[in-house]
């Protein structure tokens, strides 16, 4: 067949060639439940998607190296840029893997603040999570309601750093700030209410006829596709695979405090909509041991490390030596041991890892930046075939990706 | 004059000072034997292999093998030893100090609770077998690792660079490439959305945000030089006046000659 003079249709946002019932589809980069800048290339069988290759770079920003020729606290910041759902689990993961590399211990007060802000993290990830993916179903109720309260825990975030997008709340060695005055008091009434709002969201989602067709039996994953694909964090739980990175490699006080870590068996989208709502639950339940775990603790938020900390502001104003070593560490940067390390944490959307490889130079020699969102998207390839094209939206929307922490 | 000599090898940044005395401290390595679990892992695959070297550090062991046993050894990691998860696989750039590069396989075993991270060696021109066949999570990794080093993978199904455009030129994370990309970066919006004939007219792009041009009137202007838009930058000092007569009261109106000048402090 000559194919000089093809006549080649072409639409804003749907390239396709017929041949018999074989169509090709270009889904996005901008397409609104794309989730930031996912562009799909499905091939398509009648309805059912017979090939799907994921497109992604079209946010990718080089925080690789940017990490590379900026000194560790410069970097801190960037991280916010990650997953901008979340993003003191990117300054979290950070500096525990600075921290970690250069052998340091954080005050008890520092770490009761992290995990409150980890913990508040997660609560407005996955409302946020909720709110877009219900949307995408078709919910539009559930999106108001989950905005709503994902308000309360940005208004407590934004009290307590100033932010509420990129927060930068956690510094190398500590956390900036103590909390303020009636934050505690605010915290309380947050996490006494969310539970009854939780429950109007099962209520609305449940049973609800149109929620359950759109998610029950769609988007399964198996165990060994799991495992084999690297999944971590609610799709890895919610194929059957209790694996909690708080739960069975405790960072911070994760082994003081109680809680479950729920696991779903059913590896459907329906079940990992479960899943998220009961993490929800058992991050209230650890704001809820943090509470009093936070007023038994002595004041000190900061690491006490001359040589890679700089000392409190007090003594920075008043203590000539403190003053020069502060110099020393804003104008060079610290100079971390030689070696590098891979320290793992369990972010809202899974296993956020840094591997940070020093040579003892105020720049890091090689950051790379293990990112769950970025495992999930590849492992789309294979998710999606097999499935109907209308549900492509919705198991995108499901597998929680957030393309700032994909293309870095 | 002849323009300054500048080192090609590592363009990345540098620290402006350097204590010549100064040792930097190690992050401390210990035994295998000190682990049990890690003794044992690492047993089984000397047998096997040739196990360049191996420790502990920060709890994770750190095996070396040579580049070649890369799929046997992952093969016998993950179903022997219960290896179950490829977090995440990677290239450090040692182009400059050694001609090669160095890649990792950081992995966990959920059973174990165990993390160890396999590296090997492999030089510029070389190739690396590619593990999608035993990890599916590799898949992605060696795609970027491509990418961003222009590590060349055998036996990948789809090997195309998967964050940098197909036609860019050059592996960004390579030492040799300077932050705010090279020469061809430069052109490269320029080529593609205008053409190359317009190159002259246009002129290359300013890829580091926060350069300063002193000669770009059309962003930039000179306090007490000021010219209209555009225009070309004048020497002539303006008297400009920034409170409008009449208009919002922004900055004290200042008269040079009415202010009053003390001899000695009052």
């Amino acid at each position: 067949m000559q194919k000089v003079n093809r006549l080649k249709p072409f639409f804003e946002n749907l390239v396709f060639e017929r041949e018999d019932n074989h169509m090709i589809v270009n889904f996005g980069p901008q397409h609104p439940s794309s989730h930031g800048q996912l562009r799909l290339i499905l091939e398509l069988d009648g309805e059912l998607v017979t090939k799907s290759t994921p497109d992604i770079g079209y946010l990718h920003r080089g925080m690789e190296k940017m990490a590379e020729n900026m000194i560790y606290n410069e970097f801190l910041p960037t991280t916010d840029r990650m997953d901008y759902i979340a993003a003191s689990a990117n300054n979290y993961g950070f500096a525990l893997a600075v921290e970690t590399l250069i052998g340091l211990d954080v005050p008890r007060r520092a770490k009761v603040i992290r995990m409150m802000l980890l913990e508040l993290n997660r609560i407005s990830s996955h409302l946020f999570w909720l709110a877009t993916h219900a949307l995408d179903v078709g919910a539009m109720t559930i999106f108001l309601y989950a905005f709503r309260e994902r308000e309360y825990t940005l208004d407590l975030i934004e009290d307590y750093c100033g932010a509420r997008l990129t927060h930068s709340s956690v510094r190398i060695g500590g956390v900036p700030l103590d909390l303020p005055k009636g934050w505690i008091d605010g915290l309380n009434k947050f996490i006494n209410h969310l539970p009854i709002d939780i429950g109007d969201y099962e209520g609305l989602l449940d049973q609800n006829r149109i929620w359950k067709m759109r998610l029950e039996n769609v988007g399964k994953i198996t165990p060994e596709q799991a495992q084999s694909w690297g999944l971590s964090g609610p799709m890895l739980r919610g194929s059957g695979i209790a694996w909690d990175i708080r739960k069975e490699e405790p960072y911070e006080l994760y082994d003081e405090v109680e809680f479950d870590v729920p696991v779903s068996t059913t590896c459907d989208s329906y079940g990992r909509y479960k899943l998220h709502m009961e993490e929800m639950r058992q991050s209230i339940r650890i704001l809820k041991q943090l509470i009093p775990m936070y007023e038994q603790t002595s004041p000190e938020i900061m690491a006490h490390a001359p040589q890679y900390i700089s000392a409190p502001k007090e003594q920075i104003m008043t203590q000539n030596y403190s003053l020069m070593q502060h110099f020393v560490l804003v104008t060079q940067g610290m100079r971390p041991p030689v070696g590098d390390v891979y320290v793992p944490t369990e972010s809202p959307k899974g296993e956020l890892g840094f591997y940070i490889n020093s040579q003892g130079n105020p720049y890091p020699y090689r950051v790379k930046l293990r990112t769950p969102s970025f495992f999930h998207t590849a492992f789309l390839q294979e998710l999606l075939v097999g499935e109907y094209l209308a549900d492509v939206v919705a198991i995108i929307g499901n597998a929680n990706i957030v393309f700032g922490e994909i293309d870095r | 004059m002849m323009r300054q000599y500048k080192e090609k090898e590592n363009v990345q940044k540098k620290p402006y000072y350097s204590d010549r005395f100064w040792v930097a401290p190690q992050v401390p390595k210990f035994d295998v034997q000190s682990d049990t679990v890690f003794a044992q892992d690492l047993a089984v695959l000397k047998e096997k292999f040739e196990i360049v070297d191996a420790y502990i550090q920060q709890g994770q062991m750190i095996v070396y093998i040579n580049s070649n046993d890369n799929v046997d050894v992952l093969t016998t990691l993950r179903d022997e030893l219960s290896y179950n998860f490829l977090s995440e696989h990677s290239a450090i750039d040692w182009l400059a100090k050694r001609g090669e590069f160095e890649i990792f396989y950081q992995m966990l075993s959920t059973g174990k609770r165990k993390r160890i991270r396999i590296k090997c060696f492999i030089k510029e021109r070389e190739t690396l077998k590619s593990v999608t066949g035993v990890y599916k999570s590799a898949d992605w990794a060696e795609r970027e690792m491509y990418d961003m080093f222009g590590v060349i993978i055998s036996g990948h199904h789809y090997m195309k660079r998967l964050l940098m455009p197909d036609d860019w030129y050059d592996h960004p994370l390579r030492k040799t490439y300077p932050l705010h990309g090279d020469e061809a970066a430069q052109w490269y919006e320029i080529d593609k959305i205008f053409g190359k004939e317009y190159r002259d007219i246009i002129g290359p792009e300013e890829r580091d945000a926060a350069r300063i041009d002193v000669d770009d009137t059309h962003r930039f202007s000179h306090i007490h030089h000021e010219v209209p838009f555009g225009a070309p930058v004048s020497h002539e000092k303006t008297a400009t006046d920034y409170q409008e007569e009449g208009g919002v009261f922004i900055v004290k109106k200042l008269k040079k000659e009415d202010a009053k000048i003390l001899k000695e402090r009052p």
